[in-house]
């Protein structure tokens, strides 16, 4: 009896955290399914950090409200980019992934926050560490997975690999640093011609902040209105150089000069949410483009060859894995607040993790495209064209 | 190399050498065998030949005219170079994307911590004002030298290289110039570098009078030729194989040494056809022509280009004046590659002594694939 009144005013205390330690003993499932939705606090609003503004008379609003709906689709989506990566990772040890690959694991509030403050009809271009981007634009992890292993089921049939993925309103996955930050400015302008009130987000890493082109997009974007955010994800580090010994001013969102800019939390997915929000906001309503700059952090090297100890500390990774992990941040606010149980949320992770062996599978198995295919889409052509090969009597077949 | 063997069956039968060694059922035998060799005939080979390099580098014999040697790969040469320069030369300073802890291809380990951050010094991700960087530390009269980080990450920097460094001189009537200006870029395939590693852009650079653009094919080569494009007193563009870093290993003078530029090298003297070839493809057609001798008695004379611009056509023509048949062959695209300048060149110069029409051997991809092609693609180089 003593027992059972306990449980109750746990219950009404709304202490997830008990109820989840108690669940556990009892068997998972039973408990979850006898609770009712009406036991979980059904949204909550959070004090998040206050932004850095340029040029600008009002930031981003310092709170923010999460559904629980939003809150575990986010669990979710970031979960799946964590795992997918530490796969990737897996696989490229293992010889089946080849090539040049950059893993984005530590990044993943901002390619999921970025995704929940535009519309799906947005635009968005990246750089070459876009594999967390493919997947909240609408790719699957299947696809994804078996274009790292250059199998025929890839999204760029295999022919792409880690740095070359696309899909709808979503323009690459650029090898070339810096490069696709006009093609963005280009596409904000079709957005604006078209009339449309779609805008276009531009990423680039502070590596690439340093490049000419950059200067000459802010230039015309400004020039010209465009509904363009540029965002650049400033990660610390410019392959092994860190921003400090590669920047006269390490304040990317202040590069702009004459254009508005923010810097914001990008470990915080709701930071990143809300700032996104108030960016889209700004293009939408005609007052041109705007950067945010997200400081955040990539937990691997620069890429598969960089061990990514030799120019920053072990402790420096593990004091942000530990202190600022966007993922822990998100978890530890659903359950302080009672949106969440720990099992749901670990029920999530095993459905993750079997999404991720699953697509893993079908990526070691899928066949690689075949030999025919090698010369397609050279150029745009009807019908056919030859293509010559390694001697002049091989004839190889473009279609496209 | 299929496609040169090939090539090689087509002219072998008119070449008086050959002609008694080799009868038409083995023509045929070999070329049967050739094509089962080549991925689409025969599936399974492709999984065994996957990660395998497309050729076998073989050592170049130790030469003692340049003092002590030591046992480098071609990264190690190239800092054993670029250490000589900055010890003999207090001007000099070495500066790109990350070469101050090595560079990614490790060109430039240690020589920070030896020479000091001042002359060995990161540059932010910017290859076009890299480039336009590095012509005025030359023209101010210090010895620069310029990585970028890729030949592929050249391209933002194709202003500044073409319309810049290269007509420095002429246009200010030879009052200033950037000769000492030197650009190093990891070049070529790698087997899985995908589009954007794998480029082989030398012929684009070919076309702009006022530059020179060196390939090496090993490491003795390209310490040797490195220095001399850092001596030259024009800008130079020095591409590194970068399959070579490691693949390749030779006996390298420890000392400084200078190989001539604009001089190609007859690596072997033959009779029947002349194949040239730089970089990387040059350990390919070694092995064709070793292929060639053995199944079908074709003496070959192998000719390693070295520089691609101005380029030894004295060299080449004399050869083939001797042989009557060229084969060109390179990493590249061959529409517009560097090989239809040498076989134009040797059509005009060489056309009477010509027996067969110019082999060039390359294809026309445009890319380097990432996946199984790749490999299997350069393999039939």
């Amino acid at each position: 009896m003593q027992k059972m009144i306990t449980v109750i005013s746990n219950v009404l205390r709304g202490s997830a955290t008990k109820n989840g330690a108690k669940a556990v003993s009892e068997g998972t499932r039973v408990v979850v399914s006898a609770r009712t939705y009406a036991d979980f606090t059904p949204q909550a609003t959070f004090d998040i950090k206050k932004c850095d503004v340029h040029r600008l008379e009002e930031g981003p609003p310092v709170q923010a409200v999460l559904t629980r709906e939003e809150g575990l689709q986010y669990y979710r989506t970031m979960q799946t980019v964590r795992r997918m990566e530490l796969k990737a990772d897996q696989l490229y040890k293992q010889k089946i992934i080849r090539g040049f690959c950059h893993l984005y694991d530590g990044q993943e509030a901002c390619a999921v926050g970025i995704e929940a403050g535009i519309n799906l009809t947005d635009h968005l271009i990246t750089a070459y560490r876009s594999h967390g981007y493919t997947l909240t634009r609408g790719g699957t992890v299947k696809e994804i997975m078996a274009e790292l292993t250059g199998r025929r089921g890839g999204i760029a049939k295999g022919k792409g690999g880690s740095m070359h993925m696309y899909t709808k309103n979503f323009y690459g996955g650029n090898g070339i640093v810096g490069a696709q930050v006009p093609l963005g400015a280009g596409v904000a302008l079709a957005c604006k011609y078209q009339g449309n009130n779609e805008l276009c987000v531009t990423l680039y890493g502070d590596g690439a902040a340093n490049q000419g082109q950059i200067f000459e997009t802010y230039n015309m974007a400004s020039l010209w209105k465009l509904p363009c955010i540029f965002i650049c994800e400033n990660n610390k580090y410019g392959m092994g150089t860190s921003v400090e010994r590669a920047s006269a001013s390490t304040d990317y969102y202040k590069r702009g000069d004459f254009i508005p800019g923010l810097r914001v939390d990008g470990m915080d997915l709701l930071c990143v949410r809300e700032a996104t929000k108030f960016a889209a906001d700004h293009c939408r309503s005609g007052k041109g483009p705007i950067i945010i700059e997200l400081q955040t952090y990539r937990y691997h090297g620069h890429s598969m060859s960089d061990p990514g100890v030799s120019y920053r500390t072990r402790e420096e990774i593990q004091e942000v894995r530990s202190k600022s992990d966007p993922i822990s941040m998100l978890k530890d606010r659903m359950l302080t607040n009672n949106m969440a149980t720990v099992e749901e949320l670990k029920e999530i992770d095993v459905e993750v993790r079997k999404e991720i062996d699953d697509a893993a599978q079908f990526a070691t198995t899928d066949p690689e495209p075949p030999l025919e295919d090698l010369c397609n889409h050279l150029f745009y052509n009807e019908p056919p064209m030859e293509v010559r090969g390694t001697n002049p009597w091989m004839k190889l077949k473009s279609v496209s | 190399m299929a496609a040169a063997a090939r090539f090689l069956l087509r002219t072998a039968g008119s070449s008086k050498a050959s002609i008694t060694n080799v009868n038409s059922g083995l023509h045929s035998k070999f070329g049967a065998t050739l094509l089962r060799a080549s991925p689409s005939c025969h599936p399974l080979a492709k999984t065994q030949k996957r990660h395998a390099a497309h050729f076998t580098f073989q050592p170049e014999p130790v030469q003692t005219k340049y003092g002590p040697t030591q046992k480098m790969n071609l990264f190690q040469s190239v800092t054993s170079a670029l250490d000589n320069t900055l010890a003999s030369d207090p001007t000099a300073v070495i500066f790109g994307e990350d070469v101050a802890f090595g560079g990614v291809f490790r060109c430039t380990v240690g020589l920070r911590d030896k020479y000091g951050k001042d002359r060995v010094f990161n540059t932010p991700l910017c290859e076009q004002g890299i480039v336009g960087f590095g012509i005025g530390v030359a023209v101010a009269g210090a010895t620069a030298i310029a990585e970028i980080q890729f030949a592929d990450y050249i391209y933002p920097a194709f202003d500044q290289i073409v319309n810049e460094a290269a007509k420095y001189r002429y246009r200010s009537g030879n009052l200033f110039d950037c000769g000492n200006l030197t650009i190093r870029a990891p070049w070529g395939c790698v087997g899985h570098g995908s589009l954007y590693h794998s480029q082989s852009p030398e012929a684009f650079f070919a076309h702009c009078p006022g530059i020179k653009v060196v390939v090496p094919r090993g490491p003795v080569q390209a310490k040797g030729l490195l220095l001399s494009c850092i001596a030259d007193q024009n800008p130079c563009i020095f591409f590194e194989p970068k399959i070579l870093y490691r693949a390749a290993v030779d006996q390298v003078p420890v000392e400084s040494y200078q190989i001539p530029l604009s001089e190609a090298e007859v690596l072997q003297e033959g009779s029947d056809v002349t194949l040239v070839a730089w970089g990387t493809q040059v350990h390919v057609i070694k092995e064709v022509a070793a292929m060639a001798q053995e199944k079908l008695g074709v003496s070959c004379e192998i000719i390693d280009l070295q520089t691609i611009l101005p380029w030894d056509s004295e060299t080449v023509c004399k050869s083939v004046v001797k042989t009557g048949r060229l084969l060109v062959s390179h990493e590249a695209p061959v529409t517009g590659g560097f090989a239809a300048e040498v076989s134009s060149t040797v059509q005009e110069e060489c056309f009477l002594n010509l027996e067969a029409p110019i082999a060039r051997v390359s294809d026309d991809q445009l890319l380097k694939c990432r996946i199984t092609w790749s490999s299997e693609a350069q393999c039939r180089h």
